[in-house]
Formats: structure tokens, C-alpha cells, sequence
């Protein structure tokens, strides 16, 4: 803050000489939360071609991306709800959980796939309202909130599916009606040339470039900006910071029904128990990605970086035959590396 | 209480208190209150910490709500819910410490929660151009010479900061303008700028609600004095009818800084 007399600023009634010049187009780009992160996804791609002869194919390519996409697709919400300002523990869980009302409800009810599909979104989007509106309405920080629907969730996926099936996973549900056109919209893949990529990559991309269209080119998402980074700030000055955050919650439960869809249609059959560990996964994309933990900086590009880095080195360790119980402590050091980086850039960000 | 009745003048007061109260579970935070804002003049409201000077500005701005007397906007006796509902009336409040939010580009904390966007057929997107030129404008119009609107605004000094609320909150159509202690945390010379900029908001024809606990920057552009002390009005006056010195000995305590003066002599 301003507490001292700075001689210089803010002195002169008549316009003076400007003392801030435009800043350099190298400062501008290294202002971007991304851009660390494209040096890294840049690096490491160079990294894994290096020494990776399989890696090289453009079949691994599209490996490698669909890979992404399954994070990536999630870290999109996930980070636009780091920008505002919380979090969702409960993200890896939510997808399963989707994916499971989808099955369970169609199955044994015998009807159309599709009513299931639909009764899951409304499910999915549910929980998300619920996470907003215990954050919004308590105060509590949104950790412990969701790290209590998390618990919540991973224990109805469990209890529920074995009540229903008797087992710890859901029916096969490909002989439904309805299950080719759904698996068409959520899990086939399209032929570009001699390779096949998964359909997930494409929304994926789609739904960055919505993402990034909202934060940066909407009222939404200036609010957006705003709630994570000074609520009381954002508040005085009529945004409503509530709906905001509700809203952001939400999202991040349509998310994960649109995942969970794509797990249910490309295995036809849901484990009750997967998804947990998952919503790491997806904030530390964001936050490789660059989004600040404490809100109010970030991108979706950049959640995407981090997917993508996360992507390449769980296929790159495999193509370069080395032991894949080393990916974990890739992982963490990326992460190290990515905070430590944020931290530098937020600091240029605040200095004159 | 000292407070006097005032003779009616031609200009309706745009913001009126009358006799106020406010409490907090059995906490008596304010009681009594009148103050009066007319377009074009500057009231100020002193007082130490604790004298209630932040809960009266949050009732005006529509934070809080009170409990005892009147609010009356336009002769209009009115509740506000929400900051919205008193913006929608046109009273923008700037606050010391809330101004802004220090990591977004000073264009979009200008228009934050007013954005302009560009018509349906272009899909209500943010119109970004026009924000940036204009607020850049309105800025140079101040004083304020800003080349780079997409710098965060928290790279901005704290004097700045609270100039570019003051120039959103005249631009944005504010007829009372209540600020909150925007000298408190400011030096000598950055004060200077922040009273020059309220000065030319009531040359503007806004009515200026100034807090502040420093009567020598209230004295400079004041031309009411309501002074509080502990939730009650211990003193509502013209400029004219007071000096500095006064107001400076009532708001240090009166007598009571008399006392402690003697006390304290070698």
C-alpha cells in the first residue's frame, strides 16, 4: 500500500512527463498467467522427443492428447473456480458419481439412456449449486465444504452401487437404447489421416475456447475475476459476488457430468470407486496453468498447458520404457517449479 | 447533543439523516445522527476511531441497514439492501481499503460491475475498446496521465488507486459521493491530489460525503463539519461558523485534550 510519501507519483497538477512509460511487449507477455507454463509444455515435449523414440509418431500424438483432454477438460471449470476464488475437492468424485446415476437410474429403470444422461446432468449441476450455496451461505472456506461432499459422494458412489447392483460397479449398459448416439456425442473418435483422435479432444479445445471467451470478453467473467480477488471489493461496487461463486460451482458440476458421460460410454461400465485423487489432478493443472491459489489470476489456455504437461509425462515415461512409479514425483516437481514461477511473475505484476 | 436545526436553503439536500440510530445486538453504535449532503458541497464527518463514522457510511451506502430515524434520498425516505440499491440511486461510496482490486487491469476495475457491452448482434461481448479509451480519457481528464489501462491496478500508488474510484464513481452518473478516510493511509503530497480530485467532484456538482479523523484535510475543502464521538453528533456546523482551531480542539476531545495538555506540562 501507499504508506509512504513517494516522491515522484502523484504530485504534479499539471500533466507531467508520464513516469510510467507503455510497458515492454516481453514485460506484457510475461504478464500473461500462461506463459510459463507454454516454456514448460515447450520443454518437456522437446524433452520426451529427445529420448523417447516412440513418442516422436504422430499416433502417440493423439494419444498423448486424449491423455490431456480427460484432465484437461475438467481443469477448465476447475480453474475458472480457482479465479474466483475457491475450490472443488469434490470435482474427481462428482464425475463418477455422475456416470453412475446415468447407468443406475437407466439400467434399472429399463428406459432410454438418454433419461438417464439427463437425470445425471441435473445431479451433477445439483451438487455443484449444493457446494456454492454452503460456501456463499457458511463462509466456510471452500476446502473443508467440498472436502466434505467429497467423503459424502465417494461414500453414496460405493454404498449406492452396491446396493442397487451388488457389486462395486455399475451394469453394462451397451446393449441400451440410446447408447450409440450417446456414445457418438461423448466418446468416439474421428479418423484425421492415418490417425484416429478421440472425440474428447475436440471438446476439449471447445471448451477452452468458451472458457477463455467468458473470462476475458464477458461481464461474467470480469466478475469472475473480481470475486476471487477482492470480494469485498467486487461486492461495494455491485457485482453479485454470490451468484458468482454459485454459478462457477455449477459449472464445475456440468463439467463433471460431461466427463462422467464419456467414462460411462467409453467403458460401458462405471467402477464406483474411481475418480478419487482426480481432483488434484485438475487443480494442479490449474495452478501449473497458472492460476493463482488465492484467486484472481489465471486462465483456462493455461489449465490446459498443465493438462497437457500432465499428458505428456505420464505417455512420455511409458514410451521411454522407464517405470511409471516415477510420473508421481515428476509430477510434484512440476508443481514446485510452476508455484515458485507464479509467485515470481505475481510479484513483477505488483511492482511499479 | 449540539445539534442545531438549519434554516431551509433553495437547494434540497440530495442524502439527509435524521436522528439515526443504529445497534449492534445490545452495542448502541450510533444514535441520534443528522447530517445533511447538498449537490455541490463537501460535508465532512470526523471523528476518532470507535465514533461510529464507518457504521454511518455503511448505512448511507447501503451495507447496513438502520434501525432508529430516517434516510432520506431526494426528500424520499428510503431502506437500502444492498450497495446496488444505493448505486441505483446515485450514491458510489469509495473505500479506503476497497476501492479496487489490485490484480486487474485498471479498465476493467473502472467498470467493474457497470461493464458496457456492445449490442446483441455481437453477442453482448465486453465492448473493451471503448472501456479502455474511455477510461484512459476520463483519467487524463483528472490529472491522471495513465498510458497502459491493462497494467493491474495494484502497480498503481495508494493515491492513485483511490483518484481512479473518485473518477469512476463521477464518470459512472454518481450524484453523492461518500468517501472513506481516502487520506488515512496516504503521505503528504498524495493527500494533496486526493483532496484536489474531491475538490473537483462538488466543482462537478457532486455532493461529497468526506470521513476522515484529520480536521486539518477536512478543513481544507469542508463546508459542513459533523463531528461524532462515540455513535452521538457532538458537533454539526458551517464552515463558517467555525476555525480550524476549534475544530481541531473539539475533535481532539475539548476540554478533555485541555486537561491532558495540563497534565502533561513541564
Amino acid at each position: 500500500m501507499g504508506q509512504t510519501v513517494d516522491a515522484g507519483v502523484a504530485t504534479a497538477p499539471a500533466p507531467a512527463p508520464p513516469r510510467v512509460t507503455q510497458r515492454s511487449l516481453g514485460r506484457r507477455l510475461m504478464m500473461r498467467p500462461e506463459i510459463g507454463s507454454l516454456v514448460g509444455v515447450i520443454l518437456i515435449y522437446i524433452f520426451f522427443f529427445v529420448v523417447a523414440s516412440p513418442f516422436r509418431s504422430t499416433a502417440s500424438l493423439a494419444t498423448i492428447l486424449y491423455a490431456s483432454s480427460t484432465i484437461g477438460m475438467m481443469a477448465v471449470p476447475v480453474a475458472l473456480l480457482m479465479i474466483g476464488g475457491e475450490f472443488d475437492l469434490s470435482a474427481g468424485v462428482a464425475v463418477t458419481t455422475s456416470a453412475l446415476v446415468a447407468a443406475l437410474f437407466s439400467y434399472n429403470l429399463n428406459l432410454n439412456i438418454w433419461i438417464g444422461v439427463l437425470v445425471a446432468l441435473v445431479v451433477a449441476v445439483g451438487i455443484g449449486f449444493i457446494n456454492g450455496y454452503l460456501v456463499v451461505r457458511t463462509r466456510i472456506p471452500s476446502f473443508l465444504v467440498t472436502l466434505g461432499t467429497f467423503l459424502m459422494l465417494q461414500g453414496l458412489n460405493l454404498a449406492v452401487t452396491k446396493g442397487v447392483t451388488g457389486a462395486v460397479a455399475s451394469q453394462d449398459v451397451s446393449q441400451m437404447t440410446g447408447f450409440s448416439s450417446a456414445a457418438t456425442i461423448f466418446a468416439s473418435s474421428v479418423p484425421i489421416g492415418p490417425v484416429s483422435v478421440r472425440i474428447t479432444v475436440f471438446w476439449w479445445i471447445l471448451f477452452i475456447a468458451i472458457s477463455t471467451v467468458l473470462l476475458l470478453k464477458t461481464r461474467v467473467g470480469n466478475w469472475v475475476f473480481s470475486v476471487g480477488g477482492d470480494a469485498n471489493s467486487a461486492r461495494a461496487v455491485g457485482v453479485p459476488v454470490n451468484k458468482t461463486k454459485i454459478g462457477l460451482f455449477m459449472v464445475v458440476g456440468l463439467m463433471a457430468w460431461f466427463v462422467g458421460m464419456h467414462i460411462l460410454f467409453s467403458f460401458n461400465t462405471v467402477q464406483s470407486g474411481q475418480g478419487v485423487g482426480n481432483e488434484f489432478l485438475y487443480i494442479i493443472a490449474a495452478v501449473i496453468g497458472g492460476c493463482l491459489l488465492t484467486g484472481g489470476f489465471g486462465s483456462t489456455i493455461g489449465s490446459a498447458m498443465g493438462a497437457l504437461i500432465f499428458g505428456m509425462t505420464t505417455e512420455g515415461i511409458i514410451y521411454a520404457g522407464w517405470n511409471p512409479d516415477w510420473f508421481k514425483f515428476f509430477l510434484g516437481i512440476m508443481l514446485l517449479l510452476a508455484t515458485v514461477l507464479n509467485a515470481y511473475v505475481r510479484q513483477l505484476a505488483s511492482r511499479r | 447533543m449540539a445539534v442545531e436545526t438549519k434554516p431551509v436553503t433553495a437547494k434540497e439536500p440530495l442524502v439527509e439523516m435524521r436522528d439515526v440510530g443504529k445497534r449492534y445486538g445490545n452495542i448502541r453504535a450510533l444514535s441520534g445522527i443528522s447530517l445533511r449532503v447538498r449537490a455541490g458541497e463537501i460535508t465532512c464527518v470526523l471523528g476518532d476511531n470507535g465514533a461510529g463514522k464507518s457504521t454511518l457510511i455503511k448505512i448511507i451506502s447501503g451495507l447496513h441497514q438502520h434501525d432508529e430515524g430516517e434516510l432520506l434520498v431526494d426528500g424520499e425516505d428510503v431502506r437500502f439492501t444492498s450497495p446496488r440499491d444505493a448505486l441505483n440511486r446515485g450514491i458510489a461510496t469509495v473505500y479506503q481499503d476497497l476501492a479496487v482490486v489490485a490484480l486487474m487491469p485498471i479498465w476493467r476495475n473502472f467498470f467493474l460491475g457497470s461493464e458496457v457491452r456492445q449490442p446483441i448482434s455481437r453477442a453482448r461481448l465486453l465492448n473493451t475498446g471503448f472501456m479502455k479509451t474511455t477510461s484512459r480519457s476520463e483519467l487524463l481528464k483528472m490529472g491522471i496521465d495513465l498510458p497502459d489501462m491493462d497494467q493491474p491496478i495494484g502497480t498503481l500508488s495508494g493515491g492513485q488507486r483511490q483518484c481512479v474510484a473518485i473518477a469512476r464513481a463521477i464518470y459512472l452518473g454518481a450524484r453523492v459521493l461518500i468517501l472513506d478516510e481516502p487520506t488515512a493511509a496516504l503521505g503528504v503530497k498524495q493527500s494533496g491530489v486526493v483532496l484536489k480530485y474531491v475538490a473537483a467532484a462538488r466543482d462537478a456538482g457532486l455532493g461529497v460525503i468526506l470521513i476522515t479523523h484529520n480536521p486539518h484535510h477536512a478543513y481544507m475543502v469542508g463546508d459542513h463539519f459533523v463531528l461524532l464521538s462515540r455513535g452521538e453528533g457532538k458537533l454539526d456546523c458551517k464552515r463558517a461558523e467555525i476555525t480550524l482551531d476549534e475544530l481541531t480542539r473539539q475533535m481532539a476531545g475539548g476540554d478533555e485534550l485541555s486537561a491532558l495538555a495540563h497534565e502533561l506540562e513541564r
